[in-house]
């Protein structure tokens, strides 16, 4: 309980213990985030998603350094993945957020996804609470490099960027369901590339379609399609605006009370899921599991007959 | 409980050679530690930020340039500045049997030279990781 005090209070190194713990879910996890649940809610949580090598890092650089000159605190978590057979992870999003060191206002946190499949680590959204309550005004989170299922940040953010790049696809591709349907504001980076404006047409065409789904009437949000060169900042003030007109609209429509509530939900299950499976697993045991395992494996009985035995015991 | 080890890799200096580093990084990842990995031309200042933030186990330093006399001392004073005295520091790269002794003496954990061999690395960050 003393990290939490010390954490909010401003003092950094508490503040990555804190992290640690949550993310370890040692000792006083649960009763750390009971105690800063009420000191949440300030942060606009904005995500920031895309394929790998799209540019997320370099875009997150700039964007913090653009917020830093408004005089807006950042909390960054980077999330890479973890190897399935070893556990072990290269979290390499600092490489592209150099820039940053030495600033009081930002703090940056890598995480690995340990395991989870989409596109954040079970952990993160707690490590979001924690940075929203010491007081960064903005926490960006950016996912591990995302494919089409990875939709997580969604339910994370109340603002989702997903960023494309040129040559990473056709229009097919663009029509597919998943990320594209998140997007809040959609970026196409390295736009002085070949292919960027047809890459943002294709864009246009899909989210246009999206949209029209939702309805013609003025109070639906429109993603907008913008076009920077994170490399050299160009167009990421015109993402920023765009993220902060997000967040009026959503203020404004009563969609943030409505996104609240939906992640509330779905955190409220998935915790629930996890701790009745928990709690059932330590009654249960590894060893009648392995053999369940070993008879499904030997075509005895099937998944569903043995689930039904376990959840009879 | 699931605690992962972590650790910073960075380079700190001006050399651009960072292949070494990155094979330790690779090395280590396979080792089942979570690493992060700062890049090159990092200031003592930025790796001992980047290890306070990410509340590693250890960092790496991998230092070719020959300035290890000057860089060793600053990171390790300024991660003691920073009530990070827990933190084992390691050294990879060209270092001279005559500055070995000195580079103990200030605390460094483990050093490297070219040739060693990487699992055999990983299992000792490992080992000196878990001590304590």
């Amino acid at each position: 309980m003393e990290l939490v005090t010390k954490a909010l209070a401003g003092h950094r190194y508490a503040l990555a213990r804190l992290i640690s713990c949550i993310e370890d879910d040692g000792t006083d996890a649960r009763a750390s985030l009971a105690a800063l649940y009420p000191h949440t809610g300030q942060a606009h949580v904005v995500g920031v998603t895309g394929a790998p090598g799209t540019g997320k890092s370099t875009l997150v650089n700039e964007l913090t350094k653009v917020l830093r000159a408004q005089g807006t605190t950042v909390g960054v978590v980077a999330v890479d993945p973890s190897s399935p057979f070893t556990g072990g992870a290269l979290l390499g999003d600092r490489v592209r957020m150099r820039d940053l060191a030495g600033d009081p206002g930002v703090f940056i946190r890598s995480m690995a996804t340990r395991g989870s499949l989409g596109g954040l680590a079970r952990a993160t959204s707690d490590v979001v609470k924690v940075l929203d309550a010491a007081g960064f005004a903005v926490v960006l989170v950016e996912t591990v490099g995302a494919g089409q299922a990875e939709v997580d940040i969604a339910r994370t953010a109340h603002t989702t960027v997903v960023v494309e790049a040129p040559g990473m696809g056709d229009e097919v591709q663009a029509l597919k369901a998943g990320l594209l349907e998140i997007a809040d504001v959609l970026v196409v980076n390295k736009a002085d590339r070949p292919g960027a404006a047809q890459a943002a047409r294709v864009l246009e065409m899909v989210i246009h379609r999206n949209a029209f789904r939702g309805g013609t009437d003025d109070n639906v949000w429109r993603p907008p399609i913008l076009k920077t060169i994170a490399l050299d900042g160009s167009g990421v003030p015109e993402v920023l605006e765009a993220v902060a007109a997000h967040r009026e609209y959503l203020q404004a429509s009563g969609t943030w009370a409505e996104r609240e509530r939906a992640r509330v939900e779905t955190e409220l299950r998935n915790v629930l899921q996890q701790e009745l499976l928990d709690r059932l697993m330590a009654r249960v045991g590894e060893e009648q599991v392995r053999a369940w395992v070993e008879r499904i494996a030997a075509r005895e009985v099937d998944v569903y007959t043995a689930v039904q035995a376990i959840l009879g015991m | 409980m699931s605690e992962r080890l972590r650790i910073l890799i960075a380079k700190p200096g001006l050399d651009g050679h960072d292949r070494g580093a990155k094979v330790i990084a690779r090395a280590l990842r396979d080792a089942g530690m979570e690493v992060i990995y700062t890049g090159l031309r990092q200031t003592p200042e930025m790796i001992v930020e980047s290890a306070l933030q990410e509340d590693v186990d250890g960092v790496g330093l991998s230092i070719l340039s020959g300035a290890h006399m000057t860089l060793v001392p600053r990171v390790i004073e300024g991660l003691r500045e920073a009530g990070l005295d827990h933190v084992k520091v390691f050294i990879g790269g060209i270092i001279p049997d005559e500055d070995v002794p000195a580079l103990k003496g200030l605390g460094v954990a483990g050093i490297f030279g070219p040739g060693a061999n990487t699992q055999e690395i990983a299992g000792f960050i490992r080992q000196q990781l878990t001590e304590g």
